[in-house]
């Protein structure tokens, strides 16, 4: 029984279908990456997983009493809002200040309780935001393009806290993620979505797909190949693919 | 005691800063200055209603300042131009208010007193209209506290703590048009959005939580209030107009202190 499934699940956002007929589930404790270009439907598919989009046909099962952890693609918190970092690990529910820490330290942001959200760097930012969704000790860890805005050593540290996360507590991993080399390599399995599955299977697998590469094209080998042997610099991106290099 | 219409004035003008103080604060947070106006104006249209139809002000205003936030409310939810959107519905219904309370027949309707306020006309059943109003505001707000601050903060990640955003907003919706039809009496029509964010803005320098900024904003809110109340009575000027000058003149110091610190 897996901790969450989509059955035939078709989305419509404002008169448009963004998802159609996708079925995918999630085991306990795998790591499971979603890839594919921008306005595939990535972002949607997670949001109705957590519940904040009903879809227009299909079915979302959770299994029974599933805790999830979310950590957004977007927040911003407007500037007039004083807040500690304490404090937004309170929201909604009020918790014991020994698990806040504690969610905090498992994050890599121990030291950042007393400080205000609207002062953290980017980094620092993502990191709370695990934290936060690592407080009800997570089945599941769903994260929506968790490193936007990062540099590529900070989305790489990012990611290598996530396993840590993963090791230490057990939970399923979902990601979405434009990150590809980084995340194909960490993950178990890749689902590549384009409005609907195209195709999924071990990183391996994926990234030889034909659906796959009439998508992203050879550059994304590139990169693949790139992490496999560990180079420390890309070749090979004079066309129009750049979102897979995790450059942005 | 409640004789001195002094006291009731005052009385009356606490009871709106401590309901004002909490929702100025979402208001601020959620950046929904025009859902204040358009809320505040739409108390006009409410007045017209309440007398064409012989009810009382509050009811009237009460109804209209509802209806206008639930339809603010629903439009902000969708990707439409708010901006402007927003800004022609505060106007829009500012004026068709005033359209419509002159076409009231055989009224003589004393205009001024729904747009700046009549504060030192409260009535003690206008005080108990007032308290048991803002005592409603109030309990909302910190009924749902942290599930507003949540709502506020992203409407996915509430959702994905099993909270509904939706009727968050609704909360705030509703204690918003309870709100407006206190304070109409108050400080009118025109200047109820002021009480709002001016005493929430000028809490903001100096709070590190919300709960800090929201009771700094009612303290604020409170010597606004009567420091508006005894310069309207020492040099004759109109009281509501007066409160929210003071409160003006306390955010540019707090913004001009906060500038000082921060070198």
């Amino acid at each position: 029984m897996s901790l969450i499934s989509t059955h035939n699940l078709t989305l419509v956002l404002d008169g448009q279908t963004v998802l159609k007929n996708v079925n995918i589930a999630i085991n306990r404790g795998e790591i499971v990456t979603i890839v594919g270009p921008n306005g595939s439907g990535k972002s949607s598919l997670l949001r109705a997983l957590i519940g904040a989009l009903k879809p227009a046909s299909g079915t979302v099962t959770r299994a029974e009493g599933l805790r999830i952890g979310y950590v957004p693609q977007k927040l911003q918190i407007d500037a007039t809002l004083p807040l500690t970092v304490h404090g937004f690990l309170n929201l909604p529910n009020r918790q014991p200040r020994a698990v806040v820490e504690d969610a905090l330290k498992k994050a890599g942001v121990g030291d950042l309780a007393k400080r205000q959200m609207v002062d953290l760097s980017g980094g620092q930012f993502q990191r709370v935001l695990l934290a936060r969704a690592l407080l009800n000790t997570p089945d599941i860890l769903i994260l929506d393009e968790a490193t936007q805005g990062l540099d590529q050593p900070g989305a790489a540290a990012f990611y290598r806290q996530i396993e840590d996360v993963r090791r230490d507590m057990g939970c399923a991993v979902l990601m979405v993620s434009h990150d590809l080399h980084v995340v194909m390599a960490a993950s178990d399995r890749v689902v590549c979505l384009n409005g609907h599955v195209c195709c999924e299977g071990t990183p391996e697998i994926v990234a030889d797909a034909p659906e796959y590469r009439a998508l992203f094209g050879t550059g994304t080998q590139g990169a693949f190949a790139l992490y496999r042997h560990e180079h420390t610099h890309s070749h090979d991106h004079d066309h129009d693919h750049t979102h897979c290099d995790g450059d942005h | 005691m409640l004789d001195d219409f002094l006291l009731r004035a005052a009385l009356a003008g606490v009871g709106v800063a401590l309901a004002a103080a909490p929702l100025g604060c979402f208001v601020v947070w959620r950046r929904m200055a025009y859902f204040g106006d358009a809320t505040s104006h739409a108390a006009l249209l409410g007045v017209a209603l309440a007398l064409s139809l012989d009810l009382p002000v509050f009811a009237g205003v009460l109804v209209v300042a509802l209806a206008m936030a639930v339809i603010v409310a629903t439009l902000n939810g969708r990707n439409v131009s708010t901006d402007a959107l927003l800004g022609v519905l505060a106007h829009g219904a500012l004026a068709i208010g005033l359209v419509a309370v002159s076409l009231l027949p055989n009224q003589r309707v004393d205009l001024s007193a729904y747009l700046f306020g009549e504060i030192l006309a409260v009535t003690k059943g206008d005080l108990a209209v007032i308290w048991g109003g803002a005592t409603v505001s109030i309990a909302l707000l910190v009924w749902r506290w942290q599930a507003l601050l949540s709502a506020t903060l992203n409407p996915d990640l509430a959702t994905a703590s099993g909270l509904n955003p939706k009727r968050e907003q609704l909360i705030l919706t509703l204690a918003l048009a309870v709100t407006v039809a206190v304070a109409l009496k108050v400080v009118g029509a025109l200047l109820i959005a002021a009480m709002l964010i001016i005493p929430a803005a000028t809490a903001r320098p100096f709070s590190r939580s919300p709960e800090t900024m929201a009771i700094t904003a009612a303290v604020i809110g409170m010597i606004s209030t009567l420091g508006g109340l005894a310069a309207s009575f020492a040099f004759d000027t109109p009281t509501g107009p007066s409160m929210v000058s003071v409160a003006a003149v306390l955010f540019a110091a707090s913004t001009g202190l906060a500038a000082v610190f921060r070198r």
